[in-house]
């Protein structure tokens, strides 16, 4: 038990010192590595939860493709950060007015919560019994039996993303030499190769 | 534990075959390439045809589908026509555009049959998640459409303004959607009505329905979310704008009443003054605000503007014949936006297309059937008896005077007397100005039967007016019934 607690307060305060760096680091490059150290500390949380496929899936999605892209951008994108950043103390005022006002709008919000009296009732989660499934088989049933309208809307959202993308930005571009696949295969010895007879001491 | 109902497809048969046939139709496009835009074009035509056979066919009754997230109802069909029409009269008007402006690549019908889906989703979406992924479905696939013109500044920035507004105003709809899980602990529209009809809601709750409703205007382009249309409709590629006046907007219609009137039904009282404001700000605004346009397509988005306050009062009034009322206007404003863009496309002369409304100058006297037409849809769009905008309005009054509501109407009638003074502006410099130069001829035979059939549907509406009020009657009575 106290091996849990430890082990839930470590990830939890990691977490949120990365978070801080990730805002207040200097160097983009920097606020990404900490990004990735946040993730981490999240996904050691779910598996303290017992949500190992959501962990994994964190640290592979996440880690593995989202950050590294955000890593391959600030460095291929030469952004004048300092630049970006003047202007910032002359906006303070405003955006900290700001940040009050939704604050005190939240805690407004907070005071009032009461869920609907039904709620309760109405919101039983269609879960299985983890001791009998494993996490990746109970995501697995739920998503492709319950919520497959939406997992395949999800789908076509992404196919018309990709398609998008395609119309936007590809262009055939001329004179461009292939590779030819079938070209290659279907070409036989007698045509590519002679075989010439040298005699020795004279040449060709 | 595992049941097997989820393979019950059968309400959701036009969804599946559309989706299908626009993934074979996707296929068929990359391995035979842009040349075969055009046979590629009728294909989409057919599927959306078929669709709405399909559509028409499904059976009566309320059905649901996929556990209570899908749900097909009078209202639903009815609407799902409506945008299946749009859709194909949009890409039917596209063909010879594209052709000549060269951007005729094959996913251009591909993109609209995407849209297309998104939109029947949307409209029988009776979940919030799958209200949003029917609608990023649909809107992600009009972002790509609306910057077609890859090459052109004006519609690349059509597409960017369209896009990060769109992603902002999905933003607000999905915090929106957040909050009401938070607090009523459901997203099936079904248990939220239930939940609501049990008792008070609570503050945080309508919190949320505030910005899902205001997610919602953004889609449907009302007062003060409108900024983006006129930009939007002036950039993007004509029959890419015809297209957005008319499918889109019905479905978002569509989405805007059912999420009002189903889930939110109970909380009627908090919801009628917001769409009471925004509809006369529509009206108001879109009225005052064209007066100035030089540009039709600018017109036009700012007159669709208008329409959609004009519809909204439809369902500040909340009642039955307040929804039928919408639902008459909405199919009027979809035969009469098609032909007014079909005439917009056939402004063309030397090869180009021209958008000023000073271009128009002397058509009555250049071109008198092309400018009888126009006159007749400008009638139409003012609501001057006989020609069907008339009864569209009427029907949408009438319900807002038995509802007691006055305030309202009095400032529909007013706003459209000004809204009356730019389209007959139009019908003006047809008939009565020095005429300019003559516009290319022939326009094509899809075009000649576009302007032929949306006119004589809005001149000789008399006998379509009672089979309509059925069917718009029946659509809506399926909503209140639920």
């Amino acid at each position: 038990m106290i091996v849990q607690a430890l082990a839930f307060y470590m990830f939890a305060t990691v977490a949120i010192a990365a978070g801080v760096m990730v805002i207040s680091a200097r160097n983009p490059v920097h606020s990404v590595l900490f990004l990735i150290a946040a993730f981490f500390n999240a996904a050691g949380l779910f598996v303290l939860m017992g949500a190992e496929f959501l962990a994994m899936i964190l640290v592979i999605v996440y880690v593995g493709a989202v950050a590294v892209l955000f890593l391959f951008v600030v460095m291929m994108l030469d952004i004048n950060f300092v630049e970006m950043r003047q202007g910032f103390l002359q906006y303070l005022p405003i955006g900290g007015l700001i940040g009050v006002i939704l604050l005190i709008e939240l805690l407004f919000v907070f005071a009032g919560w009461t869920v609907t009296p039904d709620a309760g009732n109405v919101a039983a989660l269609p879960m299985f019994d983890l001791s009998e499934v494993s996490n990746t088989r109970a995501l697995g049933r739920l998503l492709y039996t319950k919520y497959i309208y939406l997992f395949q809307a999800a789908g076509l959202v992404l196919l018309v993303a990709m398609i998008g993308a395609i119309v936007l930005t590809l262009r055939p571009r001329k004179g461009v030499r292939r590779q030819k696949v079938p070209d290659q295969v279907r070409r036989t010895r007698a045509e590519s190769v002679e075989i010439k007879k040298v005699e020795t001491g004279k040449g060709i | 534990m595992l049941s097997w109902d989820f393979l019950a497809l059968q309400p959701a048969l036009p969804e599946v075959f559309l989706a299908l046939s626009t993934m074979a139709l996707l296929m068929l496009g990359v391995f035979r390439g842009d040349g075969h835009t055009r046979i590629l074009s009728w294909f989409a035509v057919l599927v959306l045809g078929l669709t709405l056979l399909l559509v028409l066919d499904g059976i009566g009754g309320t059905q649901r589908a996929f556990g209570g997230i899908f749900i097909v109802d009078a209202f639903a069909q009815y609407m799902k026509v409506l945008a299946l029409i749009g859709s194909s009269f949009a890409v039917v008007m596209s063909l010879g555009y594209i052709e000549r402006e060269k951007i005729a690549r094959f996913e251009y019908p591909i993109l609209f049959l995407f849209a297309t889906l998104g939109m029947m989703m949307m409209i029988s979406a009776n979940d919030l998640i799958a209200l949003y992924l029917g609608l990023e479905l649909q809107s992600l696939s009009l972002y790509v459409i609306a910057a077609f013109r890859r090459d052109s500044t004006r519609s690349t920035e059509a597409g960017l303004k369209y896009f990060v507004l769109g992603a902002l105003s999905s933003g607000m709809l999905l915090y929106g959607a957040s909050m009401v899980y938070g607090f009523a602990g459901t997203t099936g529209f079904d248990r939220l009505a239930a939940v609501l009809d049990a008792g008070a809601a609570p503050v945080g709750l309508i919190v949320g329905l505030v910005f899902v409703v205001s997610g919602l205007a953004f889609k449907v382009a009302a007062v003060p979310f409108h900024m983006w249309t006129p930009d939007v409709y002036e950039g993007a590629p004509t029959p890419v704008t015809a297209f957005f006046a008319v499918a889109p907007k019905v479905a978002a219609m569509a989405l805007f009443v059912r999420v009002m009137i189903d889930p939110f039904g109970a909380l009627i009282t908090q919801w009628q003054q917001i769409i009471v404001f925004i509809s006369i700000a529509s009206m108001v605004l879109a009225a005052f605000a064209a007066i100035d346009q030089r540009n039709i397509k600018r017109l036009m988005a700012y007159s669709s503007i208008g329409h959609v306050g004009y519809m909204l009062i439809g369902l500040a009034v909340g009642t039955e014949e307040g929804i039928s009322g919408l639902i008459i206007y909405l199919t009027i404003y979809v035969f009469m936006n098609v032909g007014t863009f079909a005439c917009i496309l056939c402004m063309r002369s030397h090869g180009r297309m021209v958008e000023g409304i000073d271009d128009l100058a002397g058509l009555g006297r250049t071109n008198a059937p092309m400018a009888a037409v126009l006159t007749a849809f400008m009638f139409s769009m003012t609501g001057i008896p006989p020609v069907a905008g008339f009864f569209g309005k009427f029907f949408i009054f009438r319900a807002a005077i038995n509802a007691e509501m006055y305030t309202l109407a009095v400032i529909g009638v007013l706003s459209s007397v000004v809204a009356a003074f730019y389209y007959l502006r139009i019908v003006k410099v047809m008939y009565f100005d020095e005429p300019a130069e003559r516009f290319d001829r022939p326009i094509g035979r899809e075009m000649s039967l576009i302007l032929v059939g949306t006119g004589l549907f809005i001149v000789f509406f008399f006998p379509f007016i009672s089979p309509l009020l059925t069917g718009a009657g029946v659509a809506a009575r399926s909503l209140f019934v639920g």
